[in-house]
């Protein structure tokens, strides 16, 4: 399949004009789109996560990487839905209230989007009830949560309680990042997993969805 | 001799410390954009200011981190003029005035803005910060290079010296900027792009800064800045508390001096005690060489 191959090799280049030809190309030829994601698009974005734990990649490379997922995704979504393919999850990000730094939180739901994920984004400074009220309406799986400050960590603390209050906290699994927190920190909040880094939340979100 | 050249020529200078957690500690709400407290509360940015005056600091910055179009809203002129005289009453014409000014928060190479925005916004900024009288501009905490062009450009328009700093806080070893940007990419592109001096603030960490300061100063002609973090914050309960130590802060000054610095300062979570550590560490390390 060396139009797939390309696919590939496109999204691990961070080049989306190719990884949407080479995505064309292969649908022309009559490759299933779910056989593109699972096997191109996703493993392509795990080559990408593994550069960038071994610092092959910085944010620059991750993000073109991202986009030229994207590219393929744009096309391949529409068949997917039509074909009744469930996503690999359905997630609710967000920064915390107070907070307004997105730079990583959005690096985090580019690299969900091209894990599979279905992505709903609320954006930053995002009040407790904002969260429930996306993802009892998405009918989310995973909810994740940005904060970038010390001072609006503790945030991230309220959105669990709010949706314990609400009798929500089994329906959805959280999970939490950003440059303060830590796996202690997720642990003390009562979170259910904490990414280092927007690469291993993709493995997260996929473990928690799992289990 | 170039003005940073003539303030200089003295030795290095030793510059302040954190703002933003300094304001929190006066009251400011976390979350809420610490530059409107210029417009809000003047008398409390100018006693964290003052503070930093009374420790011994030779150079203090200005409250105005955020203070550009592409980062906030609000009367930005006016939030800007102010930051740059509330920190000119502190200094009293005792000490030097750089004006602060860090990053848009949005990333050029994703599309978020465009350079074309990026340059009105520093522009807009520099400019109301040179009519106010501010010494010098200092761009800070950047982590792209293309960003920190437009910066400087816009920076060294208003005619004062321009120093630009980086944070180095990815990477294996911490000495790389979130963009992936080396020590030695910074210093040439920032020397090719005009500006007046280079250097490395926030980060992980003050342990990390000697070997940042000497690569920099390697790979460039320019006077070295360096203000790392008072370490890594830490949370206890609903409390935050930074690792690093005053006195274990300043026991870097001659690593630092040795490694190239021109100015000597804290980032986040340094206090006045840090900037009171390092002028007793500057004092203690002259005596010991008039003695030798």
């Amino acid at each position: 399949m060396p139009d797939l191959e390309n696919l590939h090799q496109a999204v691990i280049e961070g080049n989306w004009k190719a990884a949407a030809a080479a995505t064309q190309t292969a649908l022309a030829a009559g490759s299933p789109p779910l056989t593109i994601v699972t096997g191109y698009l996703v493993p392509a974005m795990d080559e990408v996560g593994r550069r960038f734990e071994c610092e092959e990649y910085f944010v620059p490379e991750m993000l073109l990487s991202a986009r030229a997922m994207k590219a393929s995704m744009d096309i391949l979504r529409p068949l997917l839905a039509a074909s009744g393919a469930e996503p690999a999850g359905r997630v609710v990000i967000g920064t915390v209230k107070g907070d307004l730094h997105d730079i990583g939180k959005n690096l985090v739901a580019a690299m969900l989007e091209g894990g599979g994920f279905e992505v709903i984004d609320l954006g930053a400074d995002v009040a407790p009830e904002r969260f429930i009220d996306a993802v009892a309406k998405g009918n989310a799986n995973i909810l994740a949560l940005s904060a970038l400050l010390t001072v609006t960590m503790p945030a991230m603390k309220a959105v669990v309680e709010a949706f314990r209050s609400a009798g929500l906290r089994d329906k959805v699994k959280i999970m939490v990042g950003g440059a303060p927190v830590t796996q202690q920190y997720a642990e003390s909040i009562g979170a259910d997993g904490y990414g280092e880094s927007a690469a291993t939340a993709v493995a997260l979100a996929r473990k928690l969805v799992a289990a | 001799m170039s003005r940073l050249g003539e303030w200089l020529a003295g030795g290095l200078l030793i510059t302040d410390g954190a703002w933003g957690t300094q304001l929190q500690a006066q009251g400011l709400e976390p979350g809420a954009p610490p530059d409107t407290w210029n417009l809000t509360h003047p008398d409390r940015v100018e006693a964290v200011a003052r503070g930093y005056v009374e420790a011994g600091s030779q150079v203090i910055l200005t409250n105005t981190f955020r203070a550009n179009a592409a980062a906030m809203d609000g009367d930005l002129e006016a939030i800007n003029r102010a930051g740059v005289a509330i920190s000119k009453r502190a200094a009293e014409g005792r000490v030097l005035v750089f004006a602060s000014m860090g990053p848009t928060g949005k990333m050029l190479m994703a599309g978020e803005i465009g350079s074309e925005a990026v340059s009105a916004a520093f522009a807009g900024q520099a400019a109301a910060l040179a009519a106010a009288g501010a010494d010098a501009l200092l761009i800070e905490t950047m982590s792209d290079i293309e960003e920190a062009r437009l910066a400087v450009a816009a920076a060294k328009s208003t005619g004062l010296p321009a120093i630009v700093s980086f944070a180095f806080d990815s990477g294996k070893n911490k000495d790389r900027t979130m963009m992936g940007a080396t020590p030695e990419a910074v210093a040439a592109a920032m020397q090719e792009a005009g500006a007046d001096g280079v250097g490395a603030n926030c980060g992980v960490g003050v342990e990390y800064a000697a070997p940042l300061c000497r690569r920099l100063h390697a790979a460039c002609d320019l006077p070295i800045w360096i203000k790392p973090n008072a370490g890594l914050p830490k949370m206890e309960g609903s409390a935050v508390s930074y690792a690093t130590s005053a006195e274990f802060f300043a026991s870097h000054y001659g690593a630092l001096r040795d490694a190239g610095a021109s100015f000597i300062g804290g980032c986040c979570g340094s206090t006045q005690d840090f900037i009171r550590a390092l002028v007793k560490e500057r004092s203690y390390q002259l005596s010991v060489i008039s003695c030798q």
